[in-house]
């Protein structure tokens, strides 16, 4: 029997969402192949977070701890995820298309000869072969994979697959050392730079853009404000962070970041064909523009045609309203 | 110093995708290609790296006769050498990577560039492929790099904020936007572009650890709801928001 391989991932020794997300995905991807799911888990001090993954139907979980792993190194980290690999018999491993999943995973991939299909928004198993479909062209497209090696690696895009509950399972923890030396942390985090807490577009349930119809930097406040009382992030169009109104990391789009919040708010943006591709899979998106003809409102399935800075204020004041009964 | 930067050509971010004949890959006929947005960084990255520390440059790109177009731009803005590994097989990240890394051996850099993703498979693979193949590091999502004698420290982009990460020289870095400002190519640098030598080379490797079944384009979506015209149209939009799509 098979091994499902679910690395998890933590941050300061909590287990981060895209991991319960990863547990699930490997329960529900072990059920269908007859196989075992397996957690793996990597930090310094992790205590007792792994049986936490009970609770998503992870039977077993293998643990390494290290005071070296407290933060992320690359070389180190695939090292570890490939003997894990190896030492379970695992014939596939799972992880999420994370910062650090998507940086360690290639490496694994070299190290283990084993095919990799990243940024899977789904995987279904037909007739015993297990078919990825992940988007390419930045969703402009859809392909359906299949991986020929003997070992597969996939890595989920956070926020897709969803956490799955289920009762009466209870997590065998076992902690295993890792067999590593100074040598294999050749590249290391040294410090870890947080944005004053701000929320990531591409972590957030609800993303509100800006673009053009701001009509200049000093009124991106007003999709910072709406942004701030959903809850969500702000984001933005290529066009104002091409004019330098806003950093690149907030950019929405194929050369920006790609987003499926369950709320997406475009404001006085157009929808050039580069930003559709980063934000059309979101669940729901409202349309703010006074172009009745741009092509946002196609994919929009709500809109209203109208002025973005005689909109923004009053939106943002009704949802403080409808928010605080 | 030896300095590599690896580029890829793919369509622009203007492109309609249409599914080509075979159900598995994009209809090319109207489509315009680019050097990848993303390798503009690492090329001027890699000409950033040579002023600052000396040394020569070379570009790498692996795929069909169109692949030369890319050489030819990073020529433009400054790059001197530059192989091209010649193939019309389909070859996925993995058997990329393979030859890349094959050819780098040779070549021994002490520092290989790459855009952190080519934007038509967006895989995200091919620089840390290539550096796990070589055994050196591989720092990705580069948004700041500092060198002191054989040690880089870069600044890379994750979720909400950054991680400043060390590796020692021979070292892989992926590049993010941000990074710089690629440099426009000069008359100059074009007009010798034209006429500059690009070394040809066969694959050394053609197996694909990974296989396209199929290509489809995703489900349109239905036709929206106008709700209104002005900011009298705020409070349904916010209900409907709440009632229907059950969003907030």
């Amino acid at each position: 029997m098979g091994k499902v391989l679910a690395f998890i991932e933590t941050r300061d020794n909590k287990i981060k969402n895209s991991g319960f997300e990863t547990a699930s995905a490997a329960v529900k991807l072990a059920g269908e192949t007859g196989s075992e799911a397996v957690a793996f888990l990597i930090g310094s001090a992790l205590s007792g977070i792994a049986s936490e993954l009970g609770a998503y139907g992870i039977k077993k979980a293998i643990v390494t701890e290290d005071q070296r792993f407290e933060k992320y190194s690359t070389t180190a980290y695939s090292k570890i995820i490939a003997q894990a690999c190896k030492e379970s018999g695992a014939d596939v491993i799972l992880l999420s298309a994370t910062s650090m999943g998507k940086d360690v995973s290639p490496r694994i991939s070299a190290k283990l000869e084993a095919g990799l299909v990243a940024d899977c928004t789904e995987i279904k198993v037909e007739s015993g072969n297990i078919i990825a479909t992940r988007p390419v062209y930045a969703g402009k497209a859809m392909v359906d994979v299949k991986v020929c090696s003997t070992i597969k690696i996939f890595t989920l895009r956070p926020n897709v697959f969803k956490p799955v509950k289920v009762d009466g399972v209870t997590t065998e923890v076992v902690k295993v050392t890792p067999d590593i030396s100074d040598d294999d942390f050749k590249s290391q985090v040294k410090e870890i730079v947080v944005n004053n807490e701000k929320l990531d577009v591409t972590e957030a349930n609800i993303v509100v853009s800006g673009g053009r119809g701001l009509k200049g930097p000093e009124n991106f406040h007003l999709v910072e404000e709406l942004a701030k009382v959903l809850g969500g992030a702000a984001g933005a169009s290529r066009a104002i962070v091409d004019a330098g109104w806003r950093p690149h990391s907030d950019q929405v789009g194929q050369t920006g970041k790609t987003v499926a919040p369950n709320l997406y708010i475009a404001v006085g943006i157009s929808g050039a064909i580069q930003h559709l591709a980063g934000m059309s899979s979101s669940k729901c998106i409202v349309a703010i523009n006074k172009d009745k003809d741009a092509p946002i409102f196609q994919v929009a399935d709500y809109g209203i045609v109208g002025d973005a800075l005689e909109i923004l204020p009053v939106l943002t004041e009704e949802f403080k309203k409808v928010l605080s009964n | 110093m030896k300095i590599a930067v690896c580029v890829s050509q793919v369509p622009d971010t203007t492109t309609k995708v249409k599914i080509g004949p075979d159900g598995k890959s994009i209809d090319p006929s109207g489509v315009t290609y680019i050097i990848n947005p993303y390798d503009e960084f690492a090329v001027e990255a890699a000409l950033q790296f040579k002023e600052k520390h000396g040394g020569e440059t070379i570009v790498v790109s692996v795929g069909k006769d169109s692949n030369k177009e890319a050489i030819k731009k990073s020529y433009a803005m400054g790059i001197e050498k530059g192989i091209h590994v010649k193939t019309d097989v389909e070859m996925d990240s993995y058997a990329v990577a393979r030859n890349i890394a094959d050819l780098l051996k040779e070549i021994n850099p002490d520092v290989i560039f790459f855009g952190k993703q080519s934007i038509d498979y967006d895989d995200s693979q091919v620089g840390s492929l290539v550096s796990e193949m070589l055994g050196i590091p591989s720092i990705t999502v580069v948004v700041g790099i500092e060198v002191d004698g054989n040690k880089i420290t870069c600044e890379r982009e994750i979720e909400g904020g950054k991680e400043v990460v060390e590796a020692t020289l021979p070292a892989a870095i992926t590049t993010q936007r941000g990074l710089n400002n690629p440099r426009y190519p000069n008359l100059k640098g074009i007009m010798q572009a034209k006429s500059r030598p690009i070394e040809e080379r066969q694959p050394t490797y053609t197996g694909n650890k990974t296989e396209i079944i199929a290509m489809t384009l995703p489900k349109p979506k239905s036709k929206g709801k106008i709700v209104g015209t002005d900011v009298s149209a705020v409070p349904e939009l916010v209900k409907l928001l709440r009632e229907e799509a059950k969003v907030i």
